[in-house]
């Protein structure tokens, strides 16, 4: 299992080739991989958006990933999890999030991934805030997780 | 003998600070810290709290040297 909290730009491919990579014989277990990459839009709500500023609460966000890929783990019996995530300053089409998760099959790829994804917009310590034409705003809700939120 | 109180994001905008110690008693609880901070008023609805890094209760009774945290809901990913 690794989590990263990155104060600077990383590239998603990158990470995940470097993962792989460090997985070495236990590749050979390995019938999926899922991943999930979040990246800022340059727009939210109806305005455009300039830059955002992610804050954290370090010791608290990185234990709390970690609670949670290891309960992940235990329960979709994965092979490893790797999660980065962006704080401080970020420009548009950035990567926010990363989260990747390797095991024997594939629904359990497919279903921890996407759990953890939204296990972590819900609960890991991160604030947004963004910066518009007209000044800066916390972001105070995030989008929903499932189609069935949205109205159109 | 002190409990260390941080506050995140809005939160620390709202009151103006990110961090404070507050003298240690028997007793002291994650809702009488925020009242003795804000002369008795109620947490604000949707802020969350944590102690030593771990979600918490507002009831939860604090140990000296704790570290109790507040914050608006979260929005990362």
């Amino acid at each position: 299992m690794t989590v990263r909290i990155v104060a600077s730009a990383f590239d998603a491919l990158d990470e995940i080739r470097a993962h792989e990579l460090k997985l070495g014989e236990r590749r050979r277990q390995i019938g999926a991989a899922a991943t999930f990459v979040g990246s800022m839009r340059d727009f939210n709500e109806g305005d455009a958006v300039q830059s955002m500023v992610l804050e954290h609460y370090a010791g608290m966000t990185d234990r709390h990933l970690e609670n949670m890929v290891a309960e992940a783990i235990q329960r979709w019996h994965l092979d490893d999890v790797l999660i980065v995530h962006r704080v401080g300053e970020i420009v548009p089409a950035d990567a926010i999030v990363l989260v990747a998760v390797w095991s024997a099959h594939r629904a359990h790829a497919f279903e921890s991934c996407r759990h953890l994804m939204e296990e972590l917009k819900s609960s890991a310590p991160f604030w947004k805030k963004e910066v518009t034409a007209d000044g800066e705003r916390w972001v105070t809700k995030n989008t929903p997780g499932s189609t069935a939120g949205f109205s159109g | 003998m002190a409990i260390k109180v941080r506050f995140f994001a809005s939160l620390a905008e709202t009151v103006g600070r990110r961090e404070v110690d507050v003298e240690f008693r028997d007793g002291l609880t994650v809702e009488a810290i925020w009242k003795d901070l804000t002369a008795g008023e109620s947490l604000p609805s949707g802020i969350l709290c944590a102690v030593n890094h771990t979600y918490c209760t507002l009831d939860q009774i604090l140990k000296d040297s704790d570290e109790v945290a507040y914050f608006p809901p979260v929005t990362g990913g």
